[in-house]
């Protein structure tokens, strides 16, 4: 297999991972306006939560193995609607007059509360959920050898992605939330429950970082600290793509993806920096990110 | 009158002032108070703050209860009650310092016994001098606390990593595999790039025909591995070295080992013992595995051994004690021995801190995982034996066993005194002394 087709597979599947845990950020940001730190921590509940319920879930022998997937999916659900309302409602509502500093740290907190919350749970021994991961076998790309649930997750990716766009740049719900995102003024006085699609949003924001944390789950030790390195990767790709650019994050995952990929094919010892050098190039050149929408001032 | 009144009921506030400190003082020299630092949170929790928390406890609880075998059946420290006072190692080398200052000048310990991070070592031990409070390090890898500094309050109950990696390498001319070239993967921080280049260089010495085919470096806790597997599947080199541990090591293992980068090629760990039970059979066989010394399954049986593995199979049902249990273990018996040796010398009475430093340089005492001597950096680091194995899955056990044991005597895989351990491998270990 020559280098760069193993630099395109591994970059694939590597950005669709990314792109699953980042677009969850960058929509919340683009609604909410909040840089929301508690996404890592988001994600390592969501993996936590799929963890206990995969484990029950052969455990206990109740049905088909392939239905662990859809477990997963309710996982991710459950803790979407146990904790979106609950954060939004409960503790992001209290300081959107504030300044932007200050809900940025208000969501730190949230992420070292979260960090503990998920120990006083599930404590600090791992938990594993590795029978999804085997169930689609091996499969053969140009004589290497790749699981086949990786290349799930390049489906579920462009699944999540497609379904996105089309829900927000399709449907009159999904218009509304562009409305709000553009000017959240504006679309108040125009009628638009903003209150509710602020709700929704995060809410979806908290189920997207909770997929990518229950399909991530059956290739790691779920474990303390996993939420750390998540919150960094996001940043970047976020970042990279333009803040609250749903098109962006695919492009900047894609991107950092590839280079990464790049980078431990071609010069290891790169690795480590390779994305932050993409966003420093990227913010150079683009101060606002690959695809951030025009600011447009007001009177 | 008025004057003598306040006068007497001054009198009495200080007497009882000055009792109760006294009360106090007296207290203070019945009760040893030994800080103990370890991960409790965090990703190093998992694999080797909590289990060592827990080895430490173990014993300290028995030793309090004076249910220790002997020679170490004297109640707590030469009969002084030893009291905990248990600190997170989470939060960076700065936080540790500040820390430790704090244990000792706010908390008043006699002792601080701890620390996994070489970064925190290397912190706290210049701050504990400074301080001229005794401070036992238990766990931290590097070589270069008493390779590159002199301490006099400062010691290390466990051996450096620096024989983690020779006994790697003389394990593979022991059992006669031959290696023509190496992929390693190891995390890009002061533990990975140290073990490599221990590794690297040893096996130059003892195989010098073995190539570094390929290496690479993911970040601390990148969880994510598919191209690294990717990158060591297309070099196809003889043997796989990596010294990753914990999380990072059981998530390289869930993902290489169906990709099938374990099968028919050699595989070195050389620190994961800690990862055989939380795996289980989806650790493949024939991985050679190294302890950090003769720790769990390499730990031979002796009336101490077989003490402690009972002792944490009591308080922990269904765990068995690995490396960091071990090297808590050791670290309590390192400080008791030290604790008891100065009270025999100074009449019974409760020992300073200089009289404590004076007793350890230099001890040796029976650990669980064999005799340990402080045989470097002038009596305040210790030497220890060391082993590997291979990996078997036991069916019938539901457990991980270690086969095709090899035990290397520490002055097989230590360097001598006056020699620093990457020049003792690159001179090809002159005056080992091997079984």
């Amino acid at each position: 297999m020559n280098i760069a087709a193993a630099i395109f597979v591994d970059g694939l599947i590597d950005a669709s991972w990314l792109f699953i845990v980042a677009v969850g950020l960058t929509l919340v940001f683009g609604v909410l306006n909040i840089l929301n730190f508690a996404h890592g921590s988001l994600f390592a509940v969501g993996a936590y939560t799929a963890a206990s319920a995969v484990g029950w879930y052969y455990g206990g022998n109740f049905g088909p193995a392939f239905l662990g997937y859809f477990v997963m999916l309710g996982a991710a659900l459950l803790v979407a609607v146990a904790l979106g309302p609950l954060l939004e409602r409960g503790v992001l509502r209290l300081f959107y007059r504030r300044d932007e500093v200050v809900i940025v740290l208000v969501t730190y907190a949230l992420f070292l509360i979260l960090e503990d919350a998920t120990k006083l749970i599930w404590g600090v021994n791992p938990y594993y959920a590795y029978e999804p991961y085997g169930l689609l076998g091996n499969v053969s790309v140009f004589g290497l050898s790749y699981v086949g649930y990786d290349f799930a997750l390049v489906g579920l990716a462009l699944v999540t992605g497609v379904l996105l766009w089309l829900g927000l740049n399709r449907t009159i719900s999904g218009k509304v939330v562009l409305a709000v995102i553009h000017d959240r003024d504006m679309s108040g006085a125009m009628g638009v429950n903003v209150t509710r699609v602020f709700v929704l949003a995060f809410t979806f924001g908290v189920f997207l970082a909770a997929l990518g944390g229950a399909f991530t789950a059956p290739k790691i030790s779920v474990q303390p600290g996993i939420s750390i390195s998540v919150i960094l990767l996001s940043f970047a790709v976020v970042v990279i793509g333009g803040l609250g650019s749903v098109e962006g994050a695919a492009i900047a995952a894609l991107i950092v993806g590839l280079a990464r990929a790049a980078a431990i094919h071609l010069m290891p010892s790169a690795e480590l920096f390779i994305v932050y050098l993409v966003m420093a190039l990227v913010l150079a050149l683009r101060p606002e990110g690959l695809f951030q929408r025009m600011a447009t001032r007001k009177i | 009158m008025k004057h003598r009144g306040i006068a007497a009921r001054c009198l009495l506030a200080a007497a009882a002032l000055g009792a109760l400190t006294a009360g106090a003082a007296a207290q203070d020299e019945k009760v040893f108070k030994l800080g103990v630092v370890a991960f409790l949170s965090g990703p190093a929790a998992e694999s080797f703050g909590k289990p060592a928390w827990d080895g430490a406890k173990t014993v300290i609880d028995a030793l309090n209860a004076g249910s220790v075998i002997k020679p170490y059946d004297k109640v707590g420290f030469g009969g002084l009650k030893i009291e905990v006072d248990l600190i997170d190692e989470a939060g960076g080398a700065t936080k540790q310092v500040e820390e430790l200052r704090n244990a000792f000048e706010r908390d008043h310990v006699d002792a601080v016994l701890g620390y996994i991070s070489s970064g925190d070592c290397l912190a706290v031990a210049p701050a504990a001098e400074q301080l001229q409070k005794m401070v036992v390090l238990m766990d931290c890898g590097t070589p270069r606390i008493f390779e590159e500094n002199k301490f006099k309050y400062v010691f290390r109950s466990a051996a450096h990593g620096g024989m983690d990696n020779i006994a790697m390498a003389r394990y593979l001319v022991k059992q006669g595999l031959k290696v023509a070239d190496v992929g390693a993967i190891n995390q890009d921080y002061a533990w990975g790039q140290d073990s490599w280049k221990d590794f690297k260089g040893s096996l130059a010495q003892l195989q010098p025909d073995a190539k570094a085919k390929v290496e690479l470096w993911p970040k601390l806790f990148a969880g994510q591995y598919g191209t690294e597997i990717s990158t060591l599947l297309q070099e196809k080199p003889g043997l796989v070295y990596s010294s990753l541990w914990g999380g990072d090591l059981e998530a390289f293992v869930l993902q290489a080992a169906p990709r099938g980068l374990m099968k028919d090629r050699l595989v070195i760990f050389s620190a994961s013992d800690h990862v055989l039970q939380p795996l289980g059979n989806r650790m493949p066989d024939g991985v050679i595995v190294g302890a950090r010394g003769s720790n769990g399954q390499f730990a031979e049986s002796s009336p101490i051994n077989d003490w402690f593995v009972a002792a944490v199979a009591k308080a922990h049902p269904g765990v068995n004690p690995v490396q960091p249990h071990y090297r808590g273990a050791q670290g309590v018996l390192a400080v008791k021995t030290a604790v008891e040796k100065a009270m025999a010398a100074n009449g019974g009475k409760k020992p300073t801190t200089e009289e404590m430093a004076a007793a350890m340089v230099g001890q040796e005492w029976d650990a669980p995982s064999g005799h340990i001597k402080l045989a470097l950096g002038d009596g305040h680091q210790a030497i220890q034996s060391n082993a590997a194995g291979r990996t078997k899955w036991d069916a019938d056990a539901k457990m991980v066993k270690l086969i095709d044991i090899v035990h290397f005597a520490a002055e097989c895989v230590n360097p001598p005194p006056g020699i620093k351990s990457a020049d003792w491998i690159a001179e090809g270990f002159t005056g080992a002394k091997c079984n």
